[in-house]
Protein backbone atom coordinates (compact mmCIF):
# COMPACT_ATOMS: atom_id res chain seq x y z
CA UNK A 1 0.00 0.00 0.00
CA UNK A 2 1.38 3.38 -1.12
CA UNK A 3 2.16 6.13 1.97
CA UNK A 4 -0.55 8.60 1.91
CA UNK A 5 0.53 12.37 0.89
CA UNK A 6 -0.04 14.13 4.26
CA UNK A 7 -2.67 17.12 3.31
CA UNK A 8 -0.82 20.61 3.20
CA UNK A 9 -3.31 23.52 4.03
CA UNK A 10 -1.33 27.38 3.67
CA UNK A 11 -3.41 30.25 5.20
CA UNK A 12 -2.14 33.04 3.90
CA UNK A 13 -2.75 36.50 3.42
CA UNK A 14 -4.10 37.84 -0.55
CA UNK A 15 -1.79 41.13 -0.06
CA UNK A 16 1.66 39.92 1.82
CA UNK A 17 4.53 39.61 -0.48
CA UNK A 18 6.24 36.36 1.35
CA UNK A 19 2.60 34.72 0.98
CA UNK A 20 2.62 35.52 -2.49
CA UNK A 21 6.46 34.15 -2.81
CA UNK A 22 5.49 30.65 -0.77
CA UNK A 23 2.14 30.01 -3.12
CA UNK A 24 4.54 30.57 -6.31
CA UNK A 25 7.25 28.67 -5.29
CA UNK A 26 4.83 25.56 -3.71
CA UNK A 27 2.88 26.05 -7.48
CA UNK A 28 6.75 25.76 -9.31
CA UNK A 29 7.54 22.80 -7.28
CA UNK A 30 4.23 21.32 -8.03
CA UNK A 31 3.80 20.72 -3.95
CA UNK A 32 -0.36 20.07 -3.77
CA UNK A 33 -2.04 22.04 -1.21
CA UNK A 34 -5.11 24.06 -0.17
CA UNK A 35 -4.83 27.90 0.11
CA UNK A 36 -6.67 30.20 2.32
CA UNK A 37 -6.20 33.81 1.76
CA UNK A 38 -7.85 34.16 5.58
CA UNK A 39 -7.99 37.88 4.61
CA UNK A 40 -10.86 37.11 2.61
CA UNK A 41 -13.11 35.06 4.51
CA UNK A 42 -16.01 36.82 6.22
CA UNK A 43 -18.28 35.85 9.13
CA UNK A 44 -18.19 32.49 10.86
CA UNK A 45 -16.40 31.01 7.90
CA UNK A 46 -13.37 33.91 8.78
CA UNK A 47 -13.69 33.14 13.01
CA UNK A 48 -13.47 29.40 12.55
CA UNK A 49 -10.62 29.53 10.23
CA UNK A 50 -8.48 32.16 12.82
CA UNK A 51 -9.16 29.43 15.62
CA UNK A 52 -8.31 26.50 13.34
CA UNK A 53 -5.01 28.79 12.64
CA UNK A 54 -4.39 29.40 16.42
CA UNK A 55 -4.39 26.04 17.47
CA UNK A 56 -0.93 25.89 14.90
CA UNK A 57 -0.02 29.37 15.17
CA UNK A 58 -1.23 31.46 18.50
CA UNK A 59 0.99 34.25 16.87
CA UNK A 60 -1.12 34.19 13.77
CA UNK A 61 1.22 35.38 11.80
CA UNK A 62 1.54 34.07 8.25
CA UNK A 63 2.14 32.28 5.80
CA UNK A 64 1.43 29.35 7.99
CA UNK A 65 1.87 26.06 6.28
CA UNK A 66 0.03 22.90 8.15
CA UNK A 67 1.38 19.45 7.29
CA UNK A 68 -0.60 16.72 8.04
CA UNK A 69 -2.26 17.34 11.39
CA UNK A 70 0.49 18.60 13.62
CA UNK A 71 4.01 19.52 11.53
CA UNK A 72 4.06 23.57 11.13
CA UNK A 73 6.43 25.63 9.32
CA UNK A 74 5.54 29.72 9.24
CA UNK A 75 6.95 32.08 7.03
CA UNK A 76 8.79 32.12 3.69
CA UNK A 77 11.64 29.59 3.69
CA UNK A 78 12.77 28.16 0.46
CA UNK A 79 15.67 26.01 2.39
CA UNK A 80 13.24 24.99 4.68
CA UNK A 81 10.67 23.98 1.79
CA UNK A 82 13.25 22.22 -0.28
CA UNK A 83 14.25 19.91 3.13
CA UNK A 84 10.40 19.08 4.02
CA UNK A 85 8.66 19.03 0.52
CA UNK A 86 11.81 18.05 -1.68
CA UNK A 87 13.79 15.61 0.70
CA UNK A 88 17.02 18.20 -0.13
CA UNK A 89 16.19 16.90 -3.65
CA UNK A 90 17.65 19.72 -5.10
CA UNK A 91 20.81 19.93 -3.52
CA UNK A 92 21.55 15.98 -5.66
CA UNK B 1 -8.47 61.63 -4.72
CA UNK B 2 -6.16 60.34 -7.11
CA UNK B 3 -4.89 57.18 -5.65
CA UNK B 4 -0.80 56.64 -6.10
CA UNK B 5 0.28 53.73 -7.81
CA UNK B 6 3.02 51.41 -6.43
CA UNK B 7 5.40 52.94 -8.93
CA UNK B 8 4.79 56.24 -7.79
CA UNK B 9 4.63 55.56 -3.77
CA UNK B 10 8.24 53.87 -3.93
CA UNK B 11 10.45 56.81 -4.00
CA UNK B 12 8.26 58.86 -1.62
CA UNK B 13 8.60 56.29 0.65
CA UNK B 14 12.09 55.91 -0.18
CA UNK B 15 12.58 59.21 1.17
CA UNK B 16 10.98 58.83 4.10
CA UNK B 17 12.82 55.92 4.89
CA UNK B 18 15.88 57.44 4.21
CA UNK B 19 15.09 60.12 6.50
CA UNK B 20 15.07 57.99 9.06
CA UNK B 21 18.29 56.57 8.44
CA UNK B 22 16.87 53.62 6.67
CA UNK B 23 16.00 52.77 3.56
CA UNK B 24 13.55 50.52 1.54
CA UNK B 25 13.83 47.04 0.79
CA UNK B 26 15.78 47.42 -2.45
CA UNK B 27 14.42 44.24 -4.40
CA UNK B 28 11.82 46.84 -6.00
CA UNK B 29 9.42 44.11 -7.24
CA UNK B 30 8.98 42.57 -4.48
CA UNK B 31 8.97 45.99 -2.53
CA UNK B 32 6.44 47.14 -4.58
CA UNK B 33 4.17 43.67 -4.06
CA UNK B 34 4.35 44.85 -0.41
CA UNK B 35 3.20 48.43 -1.23
CA UNK B 36 0.20 47.29 -3.51
CA UNK B 37 -0.34 44.92 -0.39
CA UNK B 38 -0.95 47.96 1.49
CA UNK B 39 -2.79 50.08 -0.93
CA UNK B 40 -5.59 46.58 -0.84
CA UNK B 41 -5.86 46.79 3.02
CA UNK B 42 -6.77 50.64 1.95
CA UNK B 43 -9.35 49.37 -0.24
CA UNK B 44 -10.37 46.64 1.51
CA UNK B 45 -10.08 48.07 5.15
CA UNK B 46 -10.37 51.82 4.48
CA UNK B 47 -6.55 52.18 6.16
CA UNK B 48 -3.22 51.20 4.80
CA UNK B 49 -2.37 48.81 7.26
CA UNK B 50 0.13 46.43 7.00
CA UNK B 51 0.38 43.56 4.19
CA UNK B 52 1.08 41.13 6.24
CA UNK B 53 -0.86 41.04 8.76
CA UNK B 54 -4.56 40.28 9.40
CA UNK B 55 -6.83 42.66 10.33
CA UNK B 56 -10.10 43.57 11.67
CA UNK B 57 -11.56 46.90 9.81
CA UNK B 58 -11.36 49.13 12.88
CA UNK B 59 -9.26 51.39 12.55
CA UNK B 60 -8.72 52.66 15.89
CA UNK B 61 -7.91 48.74 17.03
CA UNK B 62 -5.44 48.48 14.11
CA UNK B 63 -4.29 51.74 14.48
CA UNK B 64 -0.61 50.23 15.49
CA UNK B 65 -0.28 48.87 12.39
CA UNK B 66 -0.92 51.34 9.91
CA UNK B 67 1.84 51.05 7.70
CA UNK B 68 4.53 52.48 8.59
CA UNK B 69 3.87 50.46 12.22
CA UNK B 70 4.73 51.16 15.33
CA UNK B 71 7.42 48.42 15.40
CA UNK B 72 8.88 49.37 12.44
CA UNK B 73 12.51 50.86 13.87
CA UNK B 74 12.28 48.73 16.91
CA UNK B 75 12.20 45.87 13.83
CA UNK B 76 14.38 47.30 11.33
CA UNK B 77 16.90 48.01 14.23
CA UNK B 78 16.98 44.09 15.69
CA UNK B 79 16.37 42.32 12.75
CA UNK B 80 17.70 45.00 9.62
CA UNK B 81 13.89 44.93 8.28
CA UNK B 82 10.38 45.50 9.54
CA UNK B 83 7.92 42.79 9.73
CA UNK B 84 6.85 42.48 6.26
CA UNK B 85 10.15 43.36 5.18
CA UNK B 86 9.13 46.56 3.59
CA UNK B 87 11.69 49.09 5.76
CA UNK B 88 14.96 47.56 5.83
CA UNK B 89 18.70 49.32 7.26
CA UNK B 90 21.18 50.33 4.94
CA UNK B 91 23.13 46.96 5.77
CA UNK B 92 20.59 45.06 4.84
CA UNK B 93 20.03 46.33 1.77
CA UNK B 94 23.52 45.64 1.37
CA UNK B 95 23.30 42.22 1.90
CA UNK B 96 20.08 41.94 -0.61
CA UNK B 97 22.31 43.81 -3.17
CA UNK B 98 25.11 41.64 -2.86
CA UNK B 99 22.41 38.51 -3.86
CA UNK B 100 22.27 37.12 -0.37
CA UNK B 101 19.14 35.48 -0.33
CA UNK B 102 17.77 36.28 3.12
CA UNK B 103 14.30 34.73 4.64
CA UNK B 104 14.14 36.53 8.61
CA UNK B 105 11.41 35.66 9.98
CA UNK B 106 10.68 38.67 12.31
CA UNK B 107 8.84 37.63 15.28
CA UNK B 108 5.80 39.31 15.90
CA UNK B 109 6.63 42.32 18.49
CA UNK B 110 2.26 43.49 18.33
CA UNK B 111 1.00 42.61 22.04
CA UNK B 112 -0.78 39.23 22.03
CA UNK B 113 -4.29 40.60 23.36
CA UNK B 114 -4.03 42.46 19.93
CA UNK B 115 -4.74 39.51 17.84
CA UNK B 116 -8.29 38.79 20.15
CA UNK B 117 -10.68 41.27 18.95
CA UNK B 118 -13.33 42.03 21.10
CA UNK B 119 -16.20 42.40 18.23
CA UNK B 120 -15.12 38.80 17.32
CA UNK B 121 -15.38 37.02 21.00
Amino acid sequence: MPEETPSIKIFALSTCGHCRNTKKWLSEHEIDCEVIDVDLLHGEEKKKCIEEMRGHNPRLTFPTIVIGDDKVLIGYHPDEFEEVFLDGEEDA
Amino acid sequence: MVKKTPDELYPILKRFAEKKGITLNPDEEFAKSLIEGFLKKDEMEGYRACPCRLTVGDKEWDRDIICPCDYMMDDVAEFGACFCSLYVSNEYADNVRDGDNIHVSIPERRPIEKLFYPEDE
